[in-house]
C-alpha cells in the first residue's frame, strides 16, 4: 500500500547568515501492507506530519521516491489522491457551513454524483454516531463530533487507504476512547488500511498492529508493540516501603534482581526481567527481613520506555528539543497545552 | 474540460451557498453601489460639471471600476479563514484541479461584482446617464475582468501570507496609489502635470479611461487598446499567480 524509499524533505529557515538547512525528514524508508493499521509515532517536530504530507501529495519530496496505493506520489498525484483519504490535524470543514453540505461537496470533488455523496455521507454519519447532525454547523459541535466529521470527510469516497494525522489531539479521554473505537472500525468495517500519526504512546499501543517510530527525521524502529517492548530490559517494579528505615533493605533485595535500582523517598524502583516470576520470591524475602510494604506496582514497559531505549531520550525531552525545529508553514502549532495522558514509569496503565 | 467546469461549479456553489446564508454579505453588497452613487454623486457634480459632459456618464464608470477593484481586494480574507480551518488542505487532497479551486471562488466574487455593476448602471441610467448599450456592456466586461484579476491576486496573496494582520495594511498600502492615480474620482488632468505623467504608469488608469470612453460611446483605438490590453494582461497574470499558489506545496 505504501512503499517509500529514502524520502527527504529539506527546508530553509532564517535569512542571510542565519539561513540554515533543516532536514525535517531525512531518509525515510517505509512499507505498509494492505490491511495493516500502522501507528507512526514520534515527538512533536520529529517529521511525522511532513512525511504524511509527502505521502498524501501535499508536499513534493526533496529526494527519494514513494508509491502509495500503487501510484507514484511525484508523477501520479491525481491517482494517489483518488485512492486515499486524509484527515489532517487542523480539520477539514468550514465552521459556518452545514456539516452535511461540506461532506457532499467533498464527495463531489472526488467525482461522486450528488446522490451518491448524500447516500454515502448519511451512511457514514450513522456509523460515526453523527446522526441528526447533518444540518449542524461545525462551530456548534463538540471536539469529538468535529473529529468524527473529519473522518467522514476522509472516508466519503471509500478510500482503500486512510491517513489520520493526530486524530485525537485535544480531545477529552471519553471522546478519545470513543474515537478509538471508530478508528479500529475503519479496518474491520471498511476494510481500509490505516496509517495514523500520533505522539501519544497509548494511542499507538491501542490501535496499531505495528508501530513505526520516527525521531529527528529518521525511522528508528518498526515492529509490533510487544516486540518493541521486549527490547526494554524488564518490567518496572516499584516498591513503597512503610518506613524510612526499610529503604536500604528493600534496595538490596531488589538490587539482587534488577541491575539498576533507584530510590526516591520511600519508593524503590528497578527493572526486573520476567517480573511475574521474580516478584513472589522478592515479597517473601522482604517479609522475612521484616520489611512491610505500603504498595507494590509492576508495570510492563511502555512505548515511552521503548523510545528512551532507542534514542536515549524520553519522549518529553525529545519534544522539548524538537520544538525549535518544527517546520514552518503548513504545519500549524499543535495544541501545546494538551497534557499527554501517558504518564511515565510508575504507571500501571501499560498493561492495556 | 468538463471535469474542470464541474469542479469549478462545485466550489462556486459551495462558496455562494455560504455567502448567501450571511445576510450582511447580501445587503451590504447591494447597498454599496447605491451609496457610492447617491453620496459621492452630488459631491462631485459641480466639479465634473466644469468638463462640460454628462456627470453621471463620467462618474458611473469610475465608481464601477472602484467597486470592482476594492471589493475584490478583500476577497482573500475569507480564504484565510478557510485555510485556518483546514478546508484548503482538504480540497487539495482531492483529485480536483487546482485552478478549479481558485476559479470557483473567483466565480462567486465576479457574480457579486456583476450584480453590483448592474445595480450601479441601472441607477445611473435612472439619474440621467447616457444610454450607450454597447459601451456599457464593454465597460462591465472590462470591470469584471479587472475585478477578477484583483480577486485572484488577493486570494494568491492571502494564501501566501496566511494572516489578516499582514493583508489589511498591504491592501491599504496598495489602495492609496490606485485610488489617487487612476482618475477614479477626479480627472487626472485636474492635477499637476507630473502627477498625470506618473499616472500613465498605473495600469488601472488605462482601464478606467477605457471604461469611461466606452460609456461615452467613444471607442478611441488607443484608449481602448491600452485599457483592454492591460485588463487582459492583469487578469492573465493574476489567475496564473493564484493557480500557482493553490498548486504550491505549502499553501
Amino acid at each position: 500500500m505504501i512503499h517509500a524509499r529514502g524520502l527527504v524533505q529539506t527546508f530553509h529557515t532564517g535569512r542571510g547568515k542565519e539561513r540554515k538547512e533543516v532536514h525535517a525528514v531525512d531518509g525515510v524508508d517505509l512499507d505498509v501492507e494492505e490491511g495493516e493499521v500502522v501507528g507512526f509515532l514520534g515527538p512533536n517536530g520529529a517529521g511525522k506530519t511532513t512525511t504524511l504530507r509527502m505521502l498524501t501529495t501535499l508536499l513534493r519530496p526533496t529526494a527519494g521516491t514513494a508509491t502509495v496505493a500503487g501510484y507514484d506520489v511525484a508523477t501520479q498525484p491525481v491517482q494517489v489522491r483518488r485512492s486515499i483519504g486524509y484527515c489532517s490535524q487542523v480539520g477539514s470543514t468550514f465552521s459556518g457551513a452545514y456539516a452535511g453540505d461540506e461532506v457532499v461537496d467533498h464527495g463531489m470533488l472526488y467525482g461522486m454524483s450528488r446522490k451518491d455523496a448524500v447516500a454515502k455521507g448519511q451512511e457514514l454519519f450513522d456509523r460515526l454516531q453523527l446522526d441528526g447532525l447533518w444540518r449542524r454547523m461545525p462551530k456548534n459541535m463538540s471536539g469529538g463530533q468535529k473529529r468524527r466529521l473529519d473522518i467522514v470527510m476522509g472516508l466519503i469516497h471509500s478510500p482503500s487507504l486512510v491517513f489520520l494525522d493526530e486524530p485525537t489531539t485535544g480531545l477529552d479521554p471519553q471522546a478519545r476512547a470513543n474515537l478509538w473505537e471508530h478508528i479500529a472500525g475503519l479496518r474491520t468495517e471498511q476494510g481500509a488500511t490505516v496509517f495514523l500519526t500520533t505522539h501519544y504512546l497509548d494511542e499507538a499501543d491501542a490501535l496499531a498492529d505495528r508501530i513505526v517510530i520516527i525521531d529527528r527525521g529518521r525511522i528508528v524502529a518498526s515492529d509490533t508493540s510487544d516486540n518493541l517492548k521486549a527490547q526494554v530490559a524488564g518490567d518496572l517494579v516499584d516498591l513503597e516501603v512503610s518506613a524510612d528505615e526499610h529503604v536500604a533493605v528493600a534496595r538490596d533485595k531488589l538490587g539482587s534482581l534488577a541491575p539498576d535500582v533507584a530510590v526516591e523517598g520511600r519508593h524503590v524502583r528497578g527493572r526486573v526481567s520476567r517480573a511475574g516470576r521474580a516478584v513472589p520470591g522478592l515479597l517473601r524475602d522482604l517479609e522475612s527481613a521484616g520489611v512491610a510494604l505500603d504498595s507494590i506496582e509492576v508495570a510492563r514497559p511502555t512505548l515511552d520506555d521503548v523510545f528512551l531505549t532507542l534514542t536515549g531520550r524520553s519522549l518529553r525531552d525529545a519534544e522539548a528539543t524538537a520544538e525549535a525545529t518544527d517546520p514552518p508553514g503548513g504545519v500549524p502549532p499543535e495544541a501545546g497545552a494538551t497534557p499527554s495522558p501517558t504518564t511515565t514509569t510508575t504507571s500501571t496503565g501499560a498493561a492495556r | 474540460m468538463t471535469t474542470f467546469l464541474r469542479e469549478t461549479s462545485i466550489v462556486f456553489n459551495r462558496q455562494l451557498r455560504m455567502n448567501l446564508r450571511n445576510p450582511a454579505w447580501v445587503i451590504i453588497g447591494m447597498l454599496q453601489p447605491v451609496l457610492y452613487l447617491l453620496l459621492f454623486g452630488p459631491l462631485l457634480e459641480p466639479v465634473i460639471g466644469q468638463l462640460g459632459v454628462n456627470q453621471y456618464t463620467w462618474f458611473v464608470p469610475g465608481m464601477l471600476v472602484q467597486l470592482g477593484i476594492f471589493g475584490a481586494f478583500f476577497a482573500g480574507f475569507s480564504l484565510i479563514g478557510e485555510w485556518r480551518e483546514g478546508v484548503i488542505e482538504a480540497e487539495r487532497v482531492t483529485p480536483a484541479s487546482r485552478s478549479a479551486l481558485l476559479m470557483g471562488r473567483l466565480g462567486r466574487d465576479l457574480l457579486q461584482l456583476l450584480v453590483q455593476a448592474l445595480i450601479l448602471v441601472a441607477l445611473g441610467l435612472v439619474m440621467g446617464m447616457d444610454w450607450n448599450p454597447g459601451g456599457i456592456l464593454l465597460g462591465i466586461v472590462l470591470t469584471i475582468l479587472l475585478g477578477g484579476a484583483c480577486a485572484a491576486a488577493s486570494n494568491a496573496f492571502a494564501l501566501t501570507v496566511k494572516s489578516e494582520d499582514v493583508m489589511a495594511p498591504v491592501i491599504n498600502l496598495v489602495m492609496m496609489p490606485v485610488l489617487l492615480l487612476s482618475g477614479i474620482l477626479l480627472p487626472m488632468s485636474f492635477g499637476a502635470a507630473w502627477l498625470d505623467t506618473l499616472a500613465d504608469f498605473m495600469p488601472i488608469r488605462h482601464v478606467v479611461d477605457a471604461v469611461r470612453g466606452a460609456f461615452f460611446g467613444e471607442f478611441d483605438a488607443s484608449t481602448m487598446g491600452w485599457g483592454v490590453g492591460w485588463t487582459v494582461v492583469l487578469f492573465g497574470l493574476a489567475v496564473w499567480w493564484g493557480t500557482a499558489v493553490f498548486r504550491r506545496e505549502n499553501a
